[in-house]
Parts: structure tokens; sequence; C-alpha cells
């Protein structure tokens, strides 16, 4: 039994299983029971070796995919933006406490018709990325996010947003900036929009950082990108004590494209050209600009109330329970 | 707690509190005005109407829907939630009255899994707002959370869109709604329905903020004021209403009914 082997599997368990076999085989060497069968017993400890194997299998699957999730060679949201919009005009400031440039937002056109763009940056050297604050985004960007919705929504725009955040920026000034409310505003905000909204997860989708700008009437995911709760890291430093479970805790928050489409989460997956997005970004532009257009059409059909209405129905229905 | 049972030791100050005073005042220390941790039945008790509570969604319960385990399975930890708090989730919610008021009630109990918010929560929080706009009445929400509910994965972080949309409909009614944040709220319960309210309140020394000091400390090697995320400084920087001792909150809440029937 190569049960050493497991080595995403919380070592707990594997103790568990190698303890119950050799008392399976102490039981089999008693005289007594010469003869009797353990099958029954054996089976189920197949059954959950198999198991094991199968998890320590997925999780090594989908830690490949978190990590293709944060290649530095994926398109980010300025290449979209320039690669899809024409007239893009960058606006700066929440017009309350400052500038957050870790959020790009703006008006551009496509098709000719005028939408607002709003997205993470993440940077692509390391100038940009600390420029940027690795996409990490405070009380002022997801202030301007939600100035630069309002505009749109004064003026008909639909909304475009780019999603690729490790998480809210986790800091002293952030919190006295009043990061809690910046965020739960902007959630609510985003449902009292009357305009087509899209949210499309191009990377790392990290908890409410990228639900922030998430409540979308469509919310779609690119096929490597990634979208949870929180970081595979900080779970398995909460819930396992250490780094040990980070791959295990990637499989177990179920934050694939796949995953959150099986779940209902998401209304579709954007497939990714062979290998991932970063082997031929601008094909990946490409994809991205005619999911764009055809769901622009698709959400023109409804009126302004019906495009509120739905977007909350949509979120409101959310949840697994049982009534007992 | 000391093991004396005739007296309780205070968690922050060391003194010895006569048990029948402490419980009288509501577990929070006579010299240091220490809030201490109290059950969700308990808030119930200390600020409504003696037997008005109707509870609704008692028979809600949790499903391990990602089949998701740790060191421990979801259904094992929930199992461990259910026997030591005997609650069935995070949150109780019903229909009560506050010195005559009617109003919707939810109250979190962060001793069932750090009172994380999943499904079950969510849809409390959802019927709890129908209940308030069906039958008119002010929303009054009492948050005590880690955050999301990490078991539930993706599905917990949607019950912050789920929670909002909900308290929503509420506001969007011209119906109260009071957010009462108390130790600790943080993450996607802060980020979320509590701190959207009309009015927010916390009680004296509580822990409100995004991410927690050590989360900040560790990731951002940022010294650290002594205050931080706390209820002094919350309101210091703006982001509560009013700080009212555990003791005053009944008729604090009452009062601010009142006001708002006009």
């Amino acid at each position: 039994m190569d049960l050493k082997k497991l080595g995403e599997v919380p070592k707990s368990y594997v103790k568990e299983i190698l303890n119950s076999l050799s008392k399976l085989d102490k039981l089999k060497k008693v005289p007594f029971f010469t003869g009797i069968h353990f099958k029954d017993a054996e089976k189920e400890l197949n059954k959950k070796i198999d198991e094991y194997r199968r998890v320590d299998r997925e999780a090594r699957r989908v830690w490949k995919i978190v990590e293709l999730s944060r290649n530095e060679g994926r398109p980010q949201c300025m290449d979209y933006i320039d690669g899809i919009f024409t007239d893009f005009t960058k606006l700066s400031g929440d017009r309350l406490t400052g500038e957050d440039a870790s959020i790009t937002a703006g008006l551009g056109k496509i098709n000719g018709e005028t939408v607002a763009v709003i997205g993470h940056n993440k940077g692509k050297d390391t100038n940009e990325r600390v420029q940027y604050n690795f996409g990490m985004s405070v009380p002022q960007g997801y202030r301007k996010s939600q100035r630069i919705m309002r505009l749109a929504n004064k003026f008909k725009f639909p909304i475009i947003t780019f999603i690729d955040t490790p998480g809210a920026h986790a800091g002293l000034k952030a919190e006295d900036d009043g990061q809690s409310s910046a965020i739960a505003r902007s959630i609510e905000l985003m449902f009292e929009l009357k305009v087509p909204v899209i949210a499309i997860l191009i990377g790392e989708g990290g908890s409410g950082g990228a639900l922030a700008l998430a409540i979308g009437n469509e919310v779609a995911m690119l096929e490597n990108s990634t979208y949870s709760v929180i970081s595979p890291e900080a779970c398995s430093a909460i819930l396992w004590k250490n780094p040990s479970g980070t791959k295990l805790a990637a499989r177990a928050l179920k934050l694939t494209s796949k995953d959150l489409s099986r779940l209902g989460i998401i209304d579709r997956i954007i497939n990714e050209p062979r290998g991932g997005a970063q082997n031929d970004p601008k094909r990946m532009i490409a994809i991205v600009e005619r999911y764009i257009q055809e769901t622009l059409r698709k959400l023109g059909q409804y009126s302004d109330e019906e495009l509120m209405l739905k977007r909350a129905e949509k979120f409101e229905n959310i949840g697994v329970f049982t009534r007992q | 707690m000391s093991n004396d049972k005739k007296k309780i030791k205070c968690r922050s100050c060391n003194k010895n509190i006569e048990r029948e005073l402490y419980l009288l005042n509501y577990q929070v220390c006579p010299y240091c005005n220490d809030h201490a941790y109290i059950s969700c039945r308990e808030r119930v008790q200390i600020i409504t109407d003696e037997n008005s509570f109707i509870e609704q969604d008692i028979d809600l319960n949790s499903t391990d829907l990602l089949r998701f385990y740790d060191l421990k399975s979801y259904p094992q930890r929930l199992k461990e939630a259910r026997l030591k708090t005997s609650l069935n989730g995070a949150i109780i919610t019903g229909e009560a009255k506050v010195d005559g008021h009617k109003a919707a009630i939810g109250v979190m109990d962060f001793g069932f899994m750090g009172g994380s918010m999943g499904s079950v929560v969510g849809e409390k929080i959802k019927n709890l707002s129908d209940l308030s706009i069906n039958k008119n009445i002010p929303l009054l929400l009492f948050s005590s959370s880690g955050g999301a509910r990490m078991q539930e994965g993706i599905v917990s972080l949607m019950q912050m869109a789920k929670t909002v949309s909900s308290v929503r409909r509420v506001m969007e009614k011209n119906i109260p709604y009071i957010s009462i944040i108390t130790h600790p709220t943080t993450g996607g319960v802060s980020a979320s329905f509590s701190t959207i309210a009309d009015i927010i309140i916390t009680e004296p020394g509580v822990l409100f903020c995004f991410a927690g000091p050590r989360v900040v400390e560790q990731t951002i090697k940022e010294d650290m004021p002594e205050d931080f995320g706390l209820a002094g400084r919350n309101l210091k920087n703006g982001q509560v209403d009013m700080i009212i001792n555990r003791g005053e909150m009944k008729k604090a809440l009452a009062r601010l009914l009142r006001l708002f029937k006009g």
C-alpha cells in the first residue's frame, strides 16, 4: 500500500487507514477467526483509500488551475480595455479622499455603444505591481468604482467589469477608511443599477474584493480563472493551522470555473486558448470581445426594471440548505 | 472564569465579581465595563419584551454541499457546534416586541462555528427581510461573526450578496433597518449586510473590521495601534453612529424605533 504517496491528504486520515489495516491484519491472525472473511471491512477500507487517491489527484489538478489563474502572462484588465474598447477614457478619483490605481475605471465604446468599464489591475512588472498594490484595492478604489457605476446608471451605459484580485487590501489605513462599508456599499449599489452589468473573472477572484465588482446580470469566468471565498493559503492557515493543507483547501473550496458553473453560481465559462490564456493573449482578448458583444445583445432585451429585479432574484436564490 | 461558583473572574481586569451580580449586569464587568460573550438566546431575552419573540425558520439546517473536510469534516464540525450551542445555525430570527414596538429581529451567535455565514444565515436573513416587508415592521440585525463560512466555499461568499440584496429591499420600502454590531464582526459579515444599515450601533470594546488585527499585522507588517478595529476607533473614524452599553441597548433601540415612527 503506497499510502505515503498521498501527499495532499491530511496525515491523520492516512494514519487512521493504516491503523485499521494493521488491526485487520492482527484479527486475521487470531486462530479463533480463521476461516472468517473480512471482505466487507477490507472493501470499506479500500473504498476509503480510493477516495483519498482521488482527492489527492484532484488537489494537484486544481492547484495547477490556481497557478494558471495567477500566471503573469495572462492578459490583464488593461489589455482587454486596449484590445476591445475604442475611445477609452480613464476616469480617476472617488471625489472623497483619494485615487486608487488598483482599480481602473472609465468610459469606452464597443460596437458604437458607450459602456463603463471597471476592473482590477495587477501589473506586469515590479514597478506596476507596486503601483497597483498587487491588485488589492482600498476603499478609495471601491468608492471610485461606485462613482463610475452611478455615472453609467445615470446615462444608461451598460457596465462591464474585469475581476482580477487576490482580495481587498488588509491594512490599517484601509480599515480606518472603512474597508468593510466600502465593499458592502459597492455590492448594494450594484443591486440598484438599472443598466446591464456583465462581470468577467479574468484571473483571480479573491473574496469580498472580487464580489464588490461582481454583481452582474451575467457573471462569466475564463476557463482557468478562480473565484473563491478565501485564498487556499489563508484557508489552510486557518483550518489546517499551517500551509500543509493549501492544495487540499484549493480542491475543497471548489473554486474553478467548472465547479462554479456546476453550482449554478456563474452563467458562462469562457474557453481559453489551448494551455491557457497566456499562450495566446490576442486570441483570448478576441474571444472575450465576442462574449461581451453577444451578452450585451442578449441583455438588451430586458427593461431597466427587469435588469434590476433579475439581478436581485439571481443572487437571492443562491444557497443550499435543508428543512428538517 | 474561576472555578469558584459564586465568583466570576473578569477576563479583562481580573477582578472577582459576584456571579449573580455579573449575570444581572448582562455579563458586563461592573468594574471595567468589559462586555463578555453572550448567546443569541440571552441577547433576545435582554432586548425583547418577555415572551414576545416568535422564532421562524427553526427547521433550517446546513448541508455539506461541497463534501468539505479539512482536519475535520464539515458535518462533524456542524454536529459539534449543535451540541455546544443547542442551535441549528449561527443566527436565530423572528418577530418580537421591543418596549412594545414590533420588529423583525435576527441575532447571530459567535458560539456556532464562529458565527460564520453560510446558506442558512443567508436564507434566514432573506426570510426575515421578507417578514419585515410583509408586516411593515423595522428590521434589527445583531451581527457577530468571523465572516463567510469557508466550508460552504463560494456559496458562502454569495451570501454576502444575498443578504445585502435582501436588506436593501427593506430599506427601499422606507422601513428602518438598524444594525447592531457585536463582538466580533469581521470579514464577509462586516463587508455585507451589517454595514449598509440606516443606523449602525455597536457595544463598548467590540472588534469590528474587515481584516482582523492578526491578518493585518502579518501581511502588512505595519505598527498596530492598540485600539485597532475597536468600537472607539470606529466611532472616531465615522464607521458607526453610536456605542451603547449592553444594559442600555433595549432603551436605545426603543428610542430609535419611536423616532422612526414619526
